[in-house]
């Protein structure tokens, strides 16, 4: 069981989720994904679209200024 | 995971203009992400943005084709839809999007080939030009007609770009 980290703190839509979603799907089950990302727009949508998509969200951190990282499983 | 029913997307990709095909290729890859199906149809100057040959070239069958297949180009060839100015805009464009932190083009085709966008080519456009499908990139699956089309974006959103 594998744990990567991403980083979208720097990117826009369409990239934001489009980036997320590119490292979920190289998951196997029960591998761990840490996103970091920006409130607003990413931290409103990221795990929705994700959720919706089956996978779990473990935690949502808050790290510093508008950082927040989302642990995801598959 | 999802629906049982998957959603689709089909864009025409007509126009070849730098700037539809950022939000042709936005909206295709933000679709996909969201796991809908996702179909691009490229035709006539849409042809540009899948050819193998990245530049000018002479490609087609025959004088007139050869010299249309050098006027439009490959990828690198694309023009801004207003504001041109001989080609120079799109690569400023380009330095701005990279500079904006705002994905380019090429960003945006590189994660439609990871996320398994379905490509398709017009067979009349490319009967008109001379070219055929050994010329483009080989992710392109079929070579389709209107009937195709149909079928393939049936019981999803069309658009026209």
């Amino acid at each position: 069981m594998a744990t990567k980290q991403l980083d979208i703190t720097r990117e826009h839509c369409p990239m934001t989720f489009v980036k997320t979603k590119i490292e979920l799907a190289k998951l196997q089950s029960g591998d761990i994904l840490e996103v970091f990302l920006n409130e607003g727009e990413p931290l409103e949508n990221v795990p929705k679209s994700a959720s919706e998509q089956g996978f779990k969200i473990l935690e949502i951190l808050h790290i510093k200024d508008k950082v927040h990282k989302i642990v995801f499983e598959k | 995971m999802g629906t049982s029913e998957k959603k689709k997307l089909s864009i025409i990709s007509f126009s070849g203009d730098f700037d539809k095909l950022v939000a042709a290729f936005t909206l295709a890859t933000g679709s996909a992400a969201v796991n809908y199906e996702v179909n691009i149809f490229f035709t006539f100057w849409g042809l540009n943005v899948i050819k193998k040959k990245k530049g000018r070239s002479f490609l087609g069958k025959g004088i007139l084709a050869k010299t249309f297949g050098f006027l439009m180009g490959g990828i690198n060839n694309v023009p801004l839809s207003r504001f041109n100015f001989l080609g120079t805009s799109p690569k400023l464009m380009t330095f701005l999007m990279r500079k904006r932190n705002v994905a380019t083009l090429k960003e945006l085709i590189d994660a439609a080939l990871a996320l398994n966008v379905n490509l398709y080519a017009c067979e009349m456009s490319m009967h008109i030009l001379g070219i055929t499908k050994d010329d483009f990139i080989p992710e392109i699956k079929e070579v389709l007609g209107v009937v195709n089309f149909l079928q393939y974006s049936e019981g999803g959103d069309r658009i026209f770009i």
